[in-house]
């Protein structure tokens, strides 16, 4: 239980998906003009993540690991295996997001079908698949299921997090008289410097 | 042969070096640019990989493009990226076990660059097999160019080495010299990549936001 709490604040500063590893810039930058849709895409992304790690989980460990149902070492088809998986589970969560909310359907437009290109969600399937040949004692391990959703959720909620932070600097930034030729990508980099040199000091956060 | 080389195809493949630059101008595979820049040596090895990769990438998927269907085509192309960077993944472990471990995840990470489906989508699945391969060489030097030049100032003013070869003199360091250690942590590439962005845009007017 400790581990699973631990294991879930790290992935939300420590760990953060944006501010520590980069992952999921492109959707990021593109998408965080106002509140309202960072939200939207944050949660979206959130919940692919949710499920997909799990699922990855189990492949990795029972299917792709030297002790799985094969018996032989199947890693090297990890990358095929998991954005397939990652594809399948986005394809099924559009189709669900049409059929019961067409409004959000409207909304996240083209960015839905893109969260399975999204860095950060393959990215968490890759850092699980190193984190689980970590010794137990490690605040990173991840061995079991659990684990794995505690860490996807933790993923998800910081990057939602760091989407809305810069969405909402974004929203008030409109007002302010920036240089013509850093406007608009070049102000966005330098605030989302600023943003994750801010949090780098959780970097010391012991659990 | 003149045809191979003609206006249009070198064109092809010299904007995405300068004026259509996929990270500074199209903002794509921001990601990768970012975190593996805090030396120059696994950066070159990952414009390197990348080069490739949107190369081969750009050729399989205008080779087979009528035959896609529609629905499915962004599965379709994950499938034929992911198995080229399987096999990229496997070379570089097998001869550069150092750079690959270094690198780690972000090799992978290659599969969800964004230059390799925007330009799947944007390119290859409207024109030629030729016209690709070398619009896909474009833009993976054009990525290269931009994660040799961070990663130069970052090795340079973070570590004070080049590829590991020590270049700001220990003399230096003795008259009170510090190694800005900002520079290899993670924020910095972000601003470095935003004073490229700076020094782009005031030479070239037409690129600036309204």
């Amino acid at each position: 239980m400790e581990h699973l709490l631990s294991l879930f604040v790290r992935s939300i500063f420590v760990d953060n998906m944006i501010f520590a590893f980069f992952l999921g810039m492109c959707s990021y930058l593109a998408v965080s003009k106002t509140v309202k849709t960072a939200v939207g895409l944050g949660i979206a992304v959130t919940f692919v993540l949710v499920v997909t790690l799990p699922v990855n989980y189990l492949l990795q460990t029972r299917v792709l690991s030297a002790d799985g149902i094969f018996g032989i070492d199947l890693s090297f088809l990890s990358f095929i295996l998991f954005i397939a998986v990652i594809a399948a589970i986005t394809q099924l969560v559009e189709m669900v997001v049409e059929r019961f909310s067409p409004s959000l359907y409207a909304s996240l437009g083209i960015f839905l079908p893109l969260i399975a290109v999204n860095c950060a969600i393959m990215g968490a399937s890759l850092f699980m698949q190193q984190r689980i040949v970590k010794g137990e004692s490690d605040p990173q391990f991840i061995g079991g299921v659990a684990d794995a959703i505690s860490y996807a959720l933790g993923s998800g909620i910081g990057w939602m997090l760091a989407i809305v932070g810069l969405a909402a600097i974004r929203e008030k930034m409109a007002y302010s008289n920036v240089p013509a030729p850093l406007r608009g990508l070049g102000i966005t980099f330098i605030v989302v410097g600023l943003m994750a040199m801010a949090f780098m000091c959780f970097s010391g956060l012991k659990i | 042969m003149s045809q191979l080389f003609s206006k249009k195809n070198k064109e092809v493949f010299a904007t995405p070096l300068g004026l259509n630059n996929p990270v500074t101008v199209q903002v794509l595979g921001i990601c990768s640019a970012l975190a593996v820049t805090a030396k120059l040596e696994p950066a070159i090895v990952m414009g390197l990989s990348v080069t490739i990769i949107t190369g081969f990438s750009n050729v399989i998927i205008s080779l087979i493009r009528r035959t896609i269907p529609n629905r499915i085509r962004i599965i379709v192309q994950l499938v034929v990226v992911a198995a080229l960077v399987t096999i990229v993944s496997e070379i570089l472990k097998a001869f550069a076990y150092d750079v690959s471990v270094q690198l780690s995840v972000y090799i992978g990470l290659i599969i969800t660059n964004c230059i390799l489906m925007g330009r799947l989508e944007a390119f290859a699945m409207s024109n030629g097999p030729w016209e690709s391969f070398l619009d896909g060489l474009g833009n993976g030097l054009g990525y290269a160019k931009i994660l040799v030049i961070v990663a130069f100032f970052r090795e340079l003013l973070g570590s004070g080495t080049l590829l590991g070869f020590r270049i700001i003199p220990q003399s230096v360091y003795d008259a009170g010299y510090i190694n800005n250690g900002l520079m290899v942590m993670p924020p910095m590439a972000l601003v470095i990549v935003a004073c490229i962005i700076w020094w782009q845009r005031s030479r070239h007017k037409e690129l600036q936001d309204k």
